[in-house]
Parts: structure tokens; sequence; C-alpha cells
């Protein structure tokens, strides 16, 4: 009952927020120093979590495929399968879900937190007296400078996954970095770049809207404020984790 | 000129104000006191729009704020400007942008004409040389200084002042004082003030409403308070307690 009722408040919330903004210049001044903060300031985490996440998954993948066991001679596995785990799956889940459940904890909280702020502080209000749409001109640029940004974010951790495999092929001798990139070319499909898009556009709207709507009906002072940054993380990761879920269930159900 | 009829406010199943009728002039200062949880930032609240009132009516000259269609309301919205009690300065922006700000929105000035506008309002609240500072690094006079400028810097009717001078020391709550009079006459804007400081009361109280508990309980002026006329035994106990 109470998350219908949640829901409803959030599609309320959305029907304020999408509104022609007041002014366009205002609007996308103020949303490229939006990208600049959810885009540029994210890409060195982004940059370490894809990098090492990808030698670690190579490493335990070729681990789990190569160490001798009694249901499949290793001498029979052919390298390049290791190559496709690894490629699919960062294609499909390490690069979208797992790089933005790191942005929730980042972005999400931040956005809450600030909105909250302003919340708090009568900000909002103050829009509201002069006659703006205090919805919309404080949450339609993070969610436009989200659903630009949070995708090339994801982009390029798709890239670096593999890079980070590369690096830990480098360091074994089981493995050859051609064999890992053959094996990810090998088993490539379109179908597969269609589900990380879509992925990606959903988490980025997720992570920038609900982070925006938990900031927005804050009330008290500097302790909810605190209180909204954890609960926007934690509803944002509930959700994406079940949109995967549905995503994964009507793209790929075999 | 504003005028409210028969306004309730209920919080769920508590009322908070009940059956307020008054008339707010232009060109004084009119004050709405009473003691703390009386009721009286929700009364703001209400005549500003932040609220909806449960019944009544707000009349801005003769146009009901309430029973306005949005885009209506909306530009009237542009003729009341607000004073809030913590500020609400918008922290991002500089002093100079946060007045810029309603102009850039709302005017169809050029950035000169802004520019001279954010200047002229800076220099009718007395503040210079913090053009270029954030909120965050000026002090509570300055910062009501500066809401006072972005509330006049659109050629406004209405100015909402929700205590202003709360956190300040008593000189300088003088100053602030006098400079909402100063402006509410110089330009006949329609002014509201909240205040529970007994001295702003004696010193600029053309016009004074008295809410306690929700209600319109006195209205009149200062003189016919320190006159002893219709005196009423709630004011004088609020009255006194505040020395
Ligand atoms: N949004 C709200 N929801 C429920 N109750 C509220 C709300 N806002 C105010 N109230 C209640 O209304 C009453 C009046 O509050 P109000 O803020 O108007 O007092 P006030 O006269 O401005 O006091 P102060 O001088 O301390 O600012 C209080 O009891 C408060 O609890
Ligand atoms: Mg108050």
């Amino acid at each position: 009952m109470n998350l219908i009722s949640e829901i409803g408040r959030f599609i309320i919330f959305m029907k304020f927020v999408l509104h022609r903004p007041e002014k366009a210049k205002v609007f996308w001044k103020i949303t490229f120093r939006e990208m600049y903060l959810i885009g540029i300031d994210s890409v060195l985490i982004v940059i370490l979590i894809a990098t090492f996440t990808g030698a670690v998954t190579t490493i335990q993948t070729a681990n789990q495929l190569l160490s001798p066991s009694d249901l499949f001679p290793t001498q029979l596995m052919p390298k390049f399968v290791i190559g496709a785990v690894v490629g699919t799956s960062s294609l499909l889940e390490l690069a979208p879900t797992v790089t933005c459940l790191v942005l929730a904890g980042k972005i999400g909280a931040n956005i809450a937190s600030e909105i909250g702020n302003m919340k708090v502080s009568e900000q909002i209000d103050a829009y509201e007296v002069m006659g703006i749409n205090s919805a919309s001109f404080v949450t339609l640029p993070k969610i436009v400078a989200g659903l630009i940004m949070i995708p090339c974010l994801i982009i390029i951790a798709n890239f670096l996954l593999i890079y980070g495999g590369v690096l830990a092929c480098k360091a074994t001798t089981s493995l050859t970095a051609d064999d890992l990139i053959q094996g990810a070319r090998l088993v490539f499909k379109p179908l597969y770049l269609k589900v990380m898009l879509t992925k990606s556009f959903i988490f980025a709207f997720l992570i920038t809207s609900l982070s925006s709507f938990q900031g927005y009906y804050t009330t008290g002072g500097a302790l909810e404020v605190g209180i909204a940054g954890t609960k926007a993380v934690t509803k944002i990761c509930i959700f994406i984790l079940f949109f995967d879920l549905i995503i994964a269930q009507l793209f790929l159900k075999s | 000129m504003i005028k409210i009829e028969h306004l309730d406010k209920w919080f769920d199943d508590r009322q908070i104000l009940f059956d307020i009728n008054t008339e707010f002039k232009p060109g004084v200062a009119n004050l709405v006191i009473g003691a703390s949880g009386s009721g009286k930032s929700v009364l703001i609240k209400c005549m500003v729009g932040l609220l909806e009132p449960t019944n009544g009516k707000i009349l801005y000259g003769d146009q009901d704020f309430i029973s306005l269609e949005y885009q209506h309301k909306q530009n009237l919205r542009r003729e009341i400007g607000m004073l809030f009690q913590n500020n609400a300065l918008f922290d991002s922006l500089t002093v100079e942008e946060n007045i810029d700000f309603p102009l850039r929105m709302f005017s169809k000035m050029s950035p000169e004409e802004r520019k001279e506008r954010v200047n002229f309002c800076l220099e009718k609240v007395q503040l210079t040389n913090a053009n270029k500072k954030y909120p965050a690094e000026i002090s509570g006079g300055m910062k009501k200084r500066v809401g006072i400028a972005r509330a006049i810097a659109l050629e406004i009717k209405y100015l909402f002042c929700d205590e202003p001078n709360s956190g300040l020391d008593p000189l300088t709550s003088r100053v602030i004082d006098q400079l909402l009079v100063d402006i509410t006459k110089e330009f006949n804007i329609t002014t509201i003030i909240n205040s529970h400081d007994m001295k702003t009361v004696m010193d600029i109280g053309e016009h004074i409403i008295f809410i306690y508990k929700g209600q319109n309980w006195w209205e009149g002026s200062k003189n016919e308070i320190t006159e002893g006329r219709k005196s009423n035994k709630e004011l004088n106990e609020f009255f006194l307690a505040s020395f």
C-alpha cells in the first residue's frame, strides 16, 4: 500500500518535472553545469571500478574454466570461451549495472542531499513564490544531464572492462590478450548492445529522478537531509536491480 | 491592496487558522504579530500560495488568488516579493546573481540594464563590496539585505517578510525595519511583516494584526497600543512578556 502511494506521488512529481523550461538559455546553462558534475566528476571512479572489475573477472573466469575438474577435461576447453564470457558479462551486466550501482551512491546521494538542502532552507519555496515551477527547474537539468552523461560513462566502462581483462592476461601465462579479444568478438550480438543501452538510459533516469524525488520531499533540517541521501541510494539500488531483472527477462529470455 | 476573507487552514484534523478577515493597504507597514506557533507563518504561506487554505478568499486587488488559473497565478506571482525567515538565498549563486535571477527569468531587460537594476537594488539596501561573494561568505544582516534586494528586483507590488529580524542584533534589526518601511513608502508597496519583535512593532507598526491561537484577535495601530485604547488582555500579556 505504501509502495503504491509512493509510486503515485512519484508520478505526480514527474508530471510537474516534465514541463517545458521557462527560459531555454537558463535551462541549458544549468544542464551543462550538471553534465560536468555528473559526468566529468565521475570519470575517475568509473575508470577505477571498470578496470579492476575487468581484470578480476578475467582472472576468476579463467581460473574456473581452466582448472582441472572431473566434469570437463581442461585441454578440451577452447581459450576463447573465457573471452566470450568476460565480453558478454561486461556488456550485459558489469558495465551498465555495476557502474550504475556505484553511481547511485555517488550521484544519487549527492542530488538528494543537494535538493533536500534547498528544500529545508526554503530555496524551493523561493522559486515557487517567484512563479517558477520549482520541481522542473531543479530536477529537469539533472535528469537530462544524467541521460546524456551516464550512458557515455557506461560505454567507457565497457572498453575499460576489456582493457582490465587484457592487463590481467599480460600478467598470466594461461591466456593471451588475443584469446580474450577474439572470444569477446566471436559472441558479440547487436542485441547485447541494445540491452546495454536500454539499461543505461533506464538506470540513468532512475538515478537522477529518484534522488531528486527523495530530496524534493525532505522536511525538517540537516539531519533529514542526510537521511534523504541514504534513502535515495537504497531506493535507487533496489529499482536498478529490479529493472535489471525485467530487462534481462524481456530481451534475453530463451 | 490585499483582502483576506474567512480564511481557515487545517492540517489533517488540526485547525491552525480560524476565520481570518483583514485588509492590508499599500504604502504602510502591515505587521502580523503573535506568539510562536500562533500561525503567522502559515498565514503568510497561504497568502503567497505556498500552502492552500482550506476555506476563504485572498483577494489581490479584485482577483481571488486561490481560484486563479495556473498561468494567471504565475503572472501575479511576479508582482510578489518575499523575504524568507532563513533568507533562502540560492547558495550556488553569488550575491549579484541572486538579485539578477528574477530579472534573468522574467524581465526583457538587456544584460546592461539588468546590471544597472541589480546595482540599483543593492544601493537601496545599502550593501556594497559584496557583489561577487557567495551567501555562505556574508553575515546574517547582509543576507537579509540581499534577500530584500532580490525580493524587490522586479517591480513588485506586494512584499512579504517572514520574521525579518530573526537572528539579527537589535541595532541591525532597526536598520532592516527602517529599510523595509522606506521601500514600502517609496514604491507604494503593500508590505506584510511577520514579527514577534516588540521593538519592531513600536517602531514601525502602522497597522497591526495580533494573531492569538490562530485567530485575528486584535487589530489596530501602535498608537492604540501605547495610549491604551482598545486594550486587550492577551495582547497586553504578549506585550509585557517581551520586556
Ligand atoms: N506543514 C505543516 N504541517 C502541519 N502542521 C504545520 C505545518 N506548518 C505549520 N504547522 C503547524 O502550524 C502551527 C503554526 O505554525 P507557524 O509556523 O505558523 O507558527 P508561527 O506563528 O510562524 O511561529 P514562529 O513565530 O515560531 O515562526 C504550528 O503548531 C505548526 O506545528
Ligand atoms: Mg514563523
